[in-house]
Parts: structure tokens; C-alpha cells; sequence
């Protein structure tokens, strides 16, 4: 449990999905205080988790790269290689045009994703109990000022920042693609057309509408499923891990949920990579496809 | 979760791990996949060729063994029919050789027959002189007697 012995279940719950924030206030850069800070906040610790993540595949995708042996390929090549041929042979099967973007992004986006979830696997409570020990022992803060949300994809700023960087690849190669009339077209023509002018006029708001919202609810989407199911997922663990201190019954029953909820995870994490991945390659496909 | 700045961050995080992937981690991998595909259907296919010469080279030698069959069974039977010859010709040999030994043989007892009864012949002429001369005891014409002689020996 949480260090500090007076925090009731609700504020347990609240302290583990409290971002360690820092901002720009009218006193300066503060940490924590961030209520009314508006946009410029920062979450310290879903950024510094993500990058670390994102680094870590960087880094040892980029070894297997660096060192690649064709004969004999060690564990973790064969790993990497079985990774990368399962995301190359899921773009070829959807995205049917030439483009060198896509696969590396659909990789990126994959293992990146699938490292971050993963974090949902680390012990609730273990993560931010060496946050708070550094944060009281070592600089020498209050207890209840130490937080950390360590699952990167349970904050929505970094779920719709991947979406809405694919959001706008779809944009780009769409308009690049198409052109901006194309592009427009498609937006204003469809779903409904009539062969009068005067009706195709009348129906551009109509179409424009549906297609506006079409196309919006794509990252939006992507976004939302990802940050959702991880955010339940985080969230279901810190309502079990509550039971721990519920006695032994509560203990044991505590272990066993929390087991089985792990296990379901094996499921979950790389699902959701999974659809987030073939989601970016289909809409991207989209994109690419002239009408 | 409000959405703050922390989104803007992330997404330089995002193009940045994007470029990199595709810059440095993509392209190796894929070409050291297709280099290992490309030997191995290299492999596939030099297997397929060795497997066709072998299967050339079995025949040829199933055929090899099938002529040094045959040639090995013409020699076996010129060895057999030279044999018969030999042995043929080399009892040939022998019985002309009986024979000649035979004739050899019976030409010397033949001789010797004569000769026994040459001397035979002689002796007895001597000892029919000597016992007409010790019959008679006196000194007759030996010349005379001798014709004689000559008659009753040839009567022998």
C-alpha cells in the first residue's frame, strides 16, 4: 500500500492516477500544482516512460541491425526478425502501394505500444514506492507530494499523440496523393452524388458533415480505444491491489484476481498493439487509394 | 486526463523513434532477411541439382555393372571353353604319348627278342659243334661239317 497510512481507498485510487506534472504557472515552473495550469503542463513521468521505452526498441532493434548475421542468427535476431517479418507481412497484406514509411511505422508504432502496456504488468505499488523513497529521502520532499503514473498508454495525452500523428500521415499522403482537389472531393462528394447540379450543390454541406466526422473519429478513435482499455486495465489493478490490505481472505483473493488479470494481459497488450498497428496501416491504405 | 502539452512532446518522441526505425533498424533487417531467403533458395535449388546428378550418376552405374556383368560372364565362358580345349587337347596329348611310348616299348622288346634268339641261335650252333665234336672226337673237315651245321641250326 501507499506510505501514507491515512489515505482512504478513493485516495489511493486518485494518488496512483495522478500524473507527475510540471508547469508554467504566473510564479514560474512548478511541480504537481498544475489544477488550473492550462495546456502547457507536462507529464513528467508518462514522457519519461515513453521515451525510455521508445528508446529501448531503438536501441536494441538497432543492434540486431547493426550486427545482423545471415547464417547463423543468435535468440534474439530470430526474435527481432519474427517480429519484423509478422508487421512486414501484415503492411503488404493491406497497404498495396510503394511507400517506405509505412512499415517502419507500422514496427514503431507496434513494439512501441506494446512496450508501453506492458508497464501494466509492474506491481502497482513498486514503481511509485521507489518514487516516493527518492522523493522523501533523497530530495527531501513531502510524502504526499510524490506521484507517478508509470503506465505511458493510461494517459491520453500519449495515446492521441500517437493517433494524431498518424492522423496527420493521413492528411499528408492523402492531399499528396490526391491533391487538395482530390482530397476535397472526397470530402464533399461522397457518400451521396446526383447527376443535377443544382442536388450536388445541395448535398456538399450533407456530405461534407459525414466525412468531417468520418475522418475525425479516426484518431479520435484510435486514440480513445488504446488509452481506454489501458486506463481499465490500470485501474482494475490498483481496485485489486487495495484488497491486499483487506486482510488475509482479501489477501488471497487479492493475489488470485490479480494474477488472472495479469494473465488476461497477455491477451490485452499485444492486442491492442496489434489493432492500433493494423488500424494505422488500413487508414493509411485509405489514403492512399484514389477514388 | 486532460490533454496538455505533454501530447506535443510525445509526438516529436513519436517522428523521431519513426525516422529512426526507418533509417537505421528497417532496411538492415529486411536485407539481411532477403540475403538468408535468397542463399536458401540458393541451397534449395543446388540441392535439387545435386539430387538430379546423383540420380544420373546412380544410372550410369547401374549401368557400368550391368555391362562389367555381362563381359565378366563372356569371360567366364571363353575361360570355360578354353579350359575344355585344354583339357581336350591335353589328353590327346597323353594318349598320343601312350601310344608312342607303347610302340616304343614293343619295337625294344621286339629287339631284344631277336637278340636273345641270336644268341640263342649262336650258342646252340657252338654247342652243337662242341657236342658233334665230342661225338666224334676225331678231327673232321670242319668246313665240311659246317654246311651241316649251318642246315641244322637254321632248323632250330
Amino acid at each position: 500500500m501507499a506510505s501514507s497510512e491515512n489515505l482512504d481507498s478513493v485516495g489511493y485510487i486518485k494518488h496512483h492516477l495522478q500524473n507527475l506534472q510540471v508547469c508554467k504557472t504566473e510564479e514560474g515552473w512548478v511541480w504537481n500544482e498544475c489544477q488550473g495550469a492550462g495546456f502547457w503542463t507536462f507529464n513528467v513521468d508518462s514522457l519519461f516512460f515513453a521515451f525510455l521505452l521508445g528508446a529501448i526498441f531503438c536501441f536494441s532493434f538497432w543492434r540486431v541491425a547493426k550486427n545482423a548475421k545471415i547464417d547463423n542468427p543468435g535468440r534474439w535476431q530470430s526474435m527481432v526478425e519474427m517480429i519484423v517479418e509478422f508487421v512486414d507481412k501484415s503492411v503488404k497484406d493491406t497497404f498495396h502501394g510503394r511507400n517506405p514509411l509505412i512499415a517502419p511505422l507500422a514496427l514503431t508504432i507496434f513494439v512501441w505500444v506494446i512496450l508501453m502496456n506492458m508497464m501494466d504488468w509492474v506491481p502497482v505499488d513498486l514503481l511509485p514506492w521507489v518514487a516516493e523513497q527518492t522523493n522523501v529521502h533523497v530530495l527531501g520532499n513531502e510524502p504526499h507530494t510524490s506521484y507517478l503514473k508509470f503506465l505511458p498508454t493510461a494517459d491520453v495525452n500519449i495515446t492521441f499523440s500517437l493517433s494524431i500523428g498518424v492522423f496527420l500521415l493521413i492528411l499528408f499522403y492523402s492531399i499528396k496523393v490526391k491533391g487538395i482537389g482530390g482530397f476535397l472531393g472526397e470530402l464533399t462528394l461522397h457518400p451521396f452524388s446526383s447527376k443535377n447540379k443544382f442536388v450536388q450543390v445541395l448535398l456538399i454541406p450533407v456530405n461534407l458533415l459525414m466525412e468531417t466526422i468520418g475522418l475525425v473519429a479516426k484518431p479520435i478513435s484510435l486514440g480513445l480505444r488504446l488509452f481506454g482499455n489501458l486506463y481499465a486495465a490500470e485501474l482494475l489493478f490498483i481496485l485489486i491491489a487495495i484488497l491486499f490490505s483487506t486482510g488475509v481472505g482479501g489477501f488471497i483473493g487479492g493475489f488470485i484476481s490479480y494474477m488472472g488479470w495479469a494473465i488476461f494481459h497477455i491477451l490485452v497488450i499485444p492486442l491492442q498493439a496489434f489493432i492500433f498497428m493494423m488500424l494505422t496501416i488500413v487508414y493509411l491504405s485509405q489514403a492512399h487509394e484514389d477514388h | 486526463m486532460n490533454v496538455n502539452a505533454t501530447l506535443i512532446i510525445n509526438m516529436i518522441f513519436f517522428a523521431a523513434f519513426v525516422w529512426f526505425c526507418m533509417k537505421f533498424v528497417w532496411p538492415h533487417i529486411m536485407s539481411a532477411i532477403k540475403e538468408r531467403q535468397d542463399k536458401i533458395a540458393e541451397g534449395l535449388a543446388a540441392s535439387e541439382r545435386s539430387q538430379k546428378d546423383l540420380e544420373l550418376a546412380q544410372e550410369k552405374a547401374a549401368e557400368l555393372l550391368r555391362e562389367a556383368k555381362q563381359q565378366s560372364a563372356e569371360i567366364v565362358d571363353s575361360a570355360k571353353k578354353r579350359h575344355a580345349e585344354i583339357v581336350d587337347s591335353a589328353k590327346d596329348d597323353a594318349r598320343s604319348e601312350a601310344e608312342k611310348i607303347k610302340n616304343g616299348a614293343m619295337a625294344e622288346i621286339e629287339q631284344e627278342v631277336n637278340r636273345a634268339r641270336e644268341q640263342l641261335r649262336s650258342k646252340v650252333a657252338t654247342l652243337a659243334v662242341a657236342g658233334a665234336e665230342k661225338v666224334i672226337e676225331r678231327n673232321i673237315d670242319e668246313a665240311a661239317n659246317n654246311d651241316l651245321f649251318e642246315k641244322l641250326v637254321k632248323e632250330l
